[in-house]
């Protein structure tokens, strides 16, 4: 039917996918806004492990030649996983904050539409690692000495391509809690630590027995560590793994976004976006 | 936002014809919708099981613009499924859905704009305060003066006094009343309201459907109301559809069913549907709109 036949047609709101979007990020600032203890949460714990991997990188500098070679290698190694970590761990939380609230029921009969959900899941995933990243990463300079802007024009290209592989491992646990519930919400961390010492954060992919090295090359961080080690040890940025990263990003995301659209639908089927909650 | 057209008010669900017996012309229900009238909701053929449980088994009714029909059952009847699917929450089995003149189930971001729907089945963000839970739904629904609006809704509802409080820190009458303002904040052509007045105290469930029937003559809104409070529906709906194991089995103006069943209430009909027992000429047959 068209407009025209319709007798129902009405004048257009102003709805818009910019303002839905925004009006899900400000429902997240307003969280935030809130509540200090979850911001303070978000610095907290990338501050402590840089501390951590900090002293332990001034203990081996004068210890081992390796690190020696290129100091802050693991303090860059903590803060760039972090953006991995708070990257995939900033959408997934949105999602469950939406779930914990039993909140779904109301968004997705609001004009609001999913990829435009997805949208404002990743924004906020955005500021949330930048407001874990960015305290930390200042912290450093004081205290060891290391400053990530030294990684240079690669800085954020490494960024953008762990945020990247965050957000498809994000989506693919977003649709197994949607299928399964909020039971299978540790999936959320244990999928990304899972692959920690597949990615090489801290040692060369040559380190790796032989028959694993394959499958850590599989993973976009893997290329994302060893780009950053070429950088801090050669002062070379190393275009190939940037492009296989990037290659492997689309990839993943493209998975993840199958993955989301076939579960958001069957959820449809099943009618769990009116019954999930708590 | 200007309203659909209108049907009358009081919908003729008996005809008014003196000549016949009085239990004759209670036994004969006039046709329903009548001729000619708008439709805000079409639902032909709906179906859905969930594995071996059927609870929506084939139903079909319409709902006229500017009305308040009521679904009424037991628990499992299929009443909130029902209004699931027409929300586009929930994919029919089969079945097709019309509302506000869009194919629900084709085009449903066309007409979610100007629907809306309470449910204790959801709620809001707890942390967030009542009035940034309006305020984001303002936002979703691309409301203008979304403020305005809510100090509105905050006068019509009495929000007053906890509109900078957080959702979670409400009595549960309180966030019935904020459910209702969050359905309302984009003024809704079609409203779907499922326990409504849930959680309220008799005199504020009053004001709120004394409020809900202002809405719908001011504004010309249909309103489908899933509700087991019997007084509720005799006051609010114009046509009952009364459901059983996910098949409407009966349906009519609240005083004609009265009038079928040979009972003094609402209430009492119910009952017999439930039971399977009682006057009315389907209470256990499964009768098609």
């Amino acid at each position: 039917m068209s407009p025209r036949d319709n007798p129902f047609a009405l004048p257009p709101l102003h709805g818009s996918t910019a303002r839905r979007i925004w009006g899900m990020v400000y429902r997240h600032v307003c969280l935030f806004r809130s509540s200090w203890p979850r911001l303070v949460q978000l610095a907290y714990w990338p501050t402590v492990q840089m501390c951590i991997w900090g002293v332990f990188s001034t203990f081996m500098q004068q210890n081992s030649g390796w690190v020696a070679q290129a100091a802050g290698v693991l303090i860059g190694g903590v803060l760039l996983w972090d953006v991995l970590f708070r990257g995939q761990l900033g959408l997934s939380l949105s999602f469950f904050e939406e779930m914990w609230s039993r909140n779904l029921g109301n968004l997705f009969v609001s004009p609001l539409r999913p990829w435009e959900f997805v949208a404002s899941m990743v924004v906020m995933s955005l500021l949330r690692t930048l407001a874990g990243l960015v305290p930390a990463a200042f912290l450093a300079v004081p205290l060891f000495g290391f400053w990530l802007g030294d990684l240079g024009w690669a800085l954020p290209l490494f960024f953008g391509l762990l945020m990247a592989m965050g957000w498809a491992i994000a989506l693919v646990v977003v649709a197994l809690v949607l299928r399964k519930g909020l039971g299978a919400e540790e999936l959320a961390w244990a999928i990304i630590f899972g692959l920690a010492p597949l990615s090489c954060i801290y040692y060369p992919v040559s380190a790796l027995p032989g028959f694993i090295q394959p499958i850590a090359l599989a993973l976009p961080s893997t290329h994302v560590f060893e780009g950053m080690r070429a950088v801090m040890f050669r002062g070379e940025v190393p275009l190939g793994h940037l492009a296989w990263a990037a290659g492997l990003d689309l990839l993943y995301l493209g998975i993840g976004a199958v993955v989301f659209v076939l579960i958001f639908r069957a959820a449809r089927r099943r009618g769990l976006l009116l019954s999930i909650g708590e | 936002m200007t309203a659909p057209d209108t049907a009358p008010d009081t919908a003729p669900d008996t005809a008014p014809d003196t000549a016949l017996p009085a239990a004759a012309a209670a036994r004969a229900p006039a046709a329903y919708p009548p001729p000619g009238a708008p439709l805000a909701i079409i639902a032909e053929g709906l179906s859905k099981r969930y594995g071996e449980v059927v609870a929506v088994d084939d139903i079909s009714f319409a709902v006229p613009a500017g009305q308040t029909v009521a679904l009424l059952g037991g628990n499992g009847a299929g009443k909130t499924t029902t209004i699931a699917m027409l929300l586009g929450l929930l994919l029919p089995d089969a079945g097709r859905i019309t509302i506000l003149g869009e194919d629900m189930l084709r085009h449903r971001f066309r007409v979610l704009p100007r629907m809306n729907f309470s449910s204790p089945y959801v709620s809001l963000p707890n942390r967030l305060t009542v009035r940034e839970n309006l305020t984001v739904f303002g936002h979703l629904y691309g409301v203008q003066g979304t403020a305005a609006r809510i100090a509105e809704l905050a006068e019509a509802l009495d929000l007053g006094a906890f509109l900078n409080r957080p959702s979670g820190d409400l009595s549960a009458g309180q966030k019935t009343r904020v459910a209702l303002a969050k359905a309302l904040i984009n003024r809704p052509a079609l409203l779907l309201l499922d326990e409504p007045t849930a959680s309220l105290d008799p005199d504020t469930g009053d004001q709120v459907r004394g409020w809900l029937e202002r809405y719908r003559v001011e504004t010309g809104a249909t309103i489908l109301l899933a509700s087991h409070n019997m007084a509720e529906v005799e006051r609010m709906a114009g046509h009952v559809l009364m459901m059983k194991r996910g098949r409407i089995v009966d349906q009519g103006a609240p005083a004609a069913l009265i009038a079928r069943y040979g009972r003094g209430t609402l209430e009492e009909v119910f009952l017999d549907i439930a039971r399977g027992r009682g006057n009315g000429a389907a209470a256990d047959g499964g009768a098609r709109p």
